[in-house]
């Protein structure tokens, strides 16, 4: 890979027909250290990943003509054409990118839009207009894929710098949370590092499914296989 | 005019806005986002705000002068501007998309009718007091001032 862990930043392909929304919700990502794409449909989503119809290939290494993976999907569910639910359902249908964490805007609160959302497989549903607040909540999702990468990053190239991972990590980050996770990744040795991870990677999920946004009807069962993380839980 | 009084009257300015019911919370969460790498961030959502409702208002005026009114048509363009108008804050603006939809589901043309005038009578509204309120701001940058911030403790 050969990227500084500094250089990277949490990749968010944002979709909306809405001009003015557009234009707000790239700002948003960006107060919240993401990089944006935007584009104005389902379609040109499903294009930027390298899904075009009809064209899918099993092959996850030969679709996305895009230089940078997308680390999450955030759509509008009102638009022309393809709604957020019809990309949402698309997305999850194909093997390559039905692990990419997807969050559906609306500015209707509908209770049954909603839990049909979360049945479908997104993570999250926010009320427009989205406010820095709500983006808070993607921070969870920030965080596991930051730690996976900078995992990763060392499984490939493992260094004997002494800084260890806690230098690599932002200092702006002030959530009390992420402060704990911070202070378990020193490392220790070369078999802890895949422990502590695996740990701490499984508070994050408890963290998830508690901050999961639910629908207006109690009782609501979110019934769905949890993402798995490959690669990382491996035999210690 | 000193810099002072100058800035003192935007503070004011804006307040009655808020007060007046034209702005609501949502253009505070603007004002949030814009800092000094991103200056003129409200101003160019707002700019945009204006070019989209101006295209919107001026397919709903020829939509609802059609002989026979497509509902089907003439719903989204509210929705799409009650969206907008939600975005910015544009409180007034957005009551009045509301109300407009509801006389659509009812197919009621002379409602819309009376709908559009009332919706084009907020934005026209929200559309001068904002652009009073970017030339306050401009006046006082180039003067170099700096915007005053906007006390949330009315």
């Amino acid at each position: 890979m050969g990227m500084a862990a500094a250089e990277w930043k949490f990749h968010v392909l944002a979709v909306d027909d809405s001009l003015v929304d557009r234009k707000l919700i790239e700002r948003l990502l960006q107060k919240s250290s993401c990089q944006v794409t935007t584009v104005d449909s389902g379609y040109k989503a499903l294009e930027f990943l390298g899904l075009r119809q009809g064209t899918e290939s099993n092959d996850p290494t030969a679709l996305s003509p895009s230089p940078q993976e997308v680390n999450l999907i955030i759509t509008d569910y009102c638009m022309p054409g393809m709604t957020g639910y019809d990309l949402l359902k698309k997305l999850k249908e194909s093997p390559a990118f039905k692990n990419i964490p997807v969050v559906i805007m609306s500015s209707e609160n509908v209770p049954a839009r909603i839990s049909r959302c979360l049945e479908e497989g997104a993570e999250e549903f926010f009320l427009k207009p989205v406010r820095l607040a709500d983006l808070n909540k993607l921070k969870p999702h920030m965080m596991k894929t930051k730690l996976k990468n900078q995992k990763l990053e060392e499984i490939i190239t493992p260094s004997n710098d002494e800084n260890g991972t806690v230098a690599a990590v932002e200092p702006e980050i002030k959530d009390s949370v992420e402060m704990e996770i911070i202070k378990m990744l020193p490392i220790q040795s070369e078999t802890e590092p895949k422990r502590v991870l695996l740990q701490v990677v499984q508070q994050e999920e408890q963290m998830l499914s508690n901050n999961k946004r639910k629908s207006m009807e109690e009782g609501l069962s979110t019934d769905r296989p949890r993402p798995r993380l490959e690669g990382i839980a491996t035999a210690v | 005019m000193e810099l002072v009084q100058m800035q003192k009257s935007l503070q004011d300015y804006t307040k009655s806005l808020f007060l007046d019911g034209v702005l609501d919370s949502q253009f505070l969460q603007l004002q949030q986002l814009q800092d000094e790498s991103n200056p003129d961030f409200v101003s160019q959502v707002v700019t945009l705000f204006f070019q989209d409702s101006d295209r919107i208002l001026n397919d709903l005026s020829l939509s609802l002068d059609q002989q026979v009114v497509d509902f089907k048509k003439v719903d989204p363009h509210v929705h799409q501007l009650k969206g907008s108008s939600s975005s910015i804050g544009a409180q007034r603006v957005k009551n009045a998309c509301v109300v407009f939809r509801n006389f659509c589901e009812q197919q009621n043309v002379e409602g819309c009718h009376r709908c559009l005038q009332q919706v084009k009578k907020e934005y026209y509204l929200v559309k001068n007091r904002l652009e009073t309120l970017f030339k306050l701001e401009q006046q006082i940058v180039a003067s170099g001032g700096m915007i005053p911030a906007m006390e949330l403790g009315f």
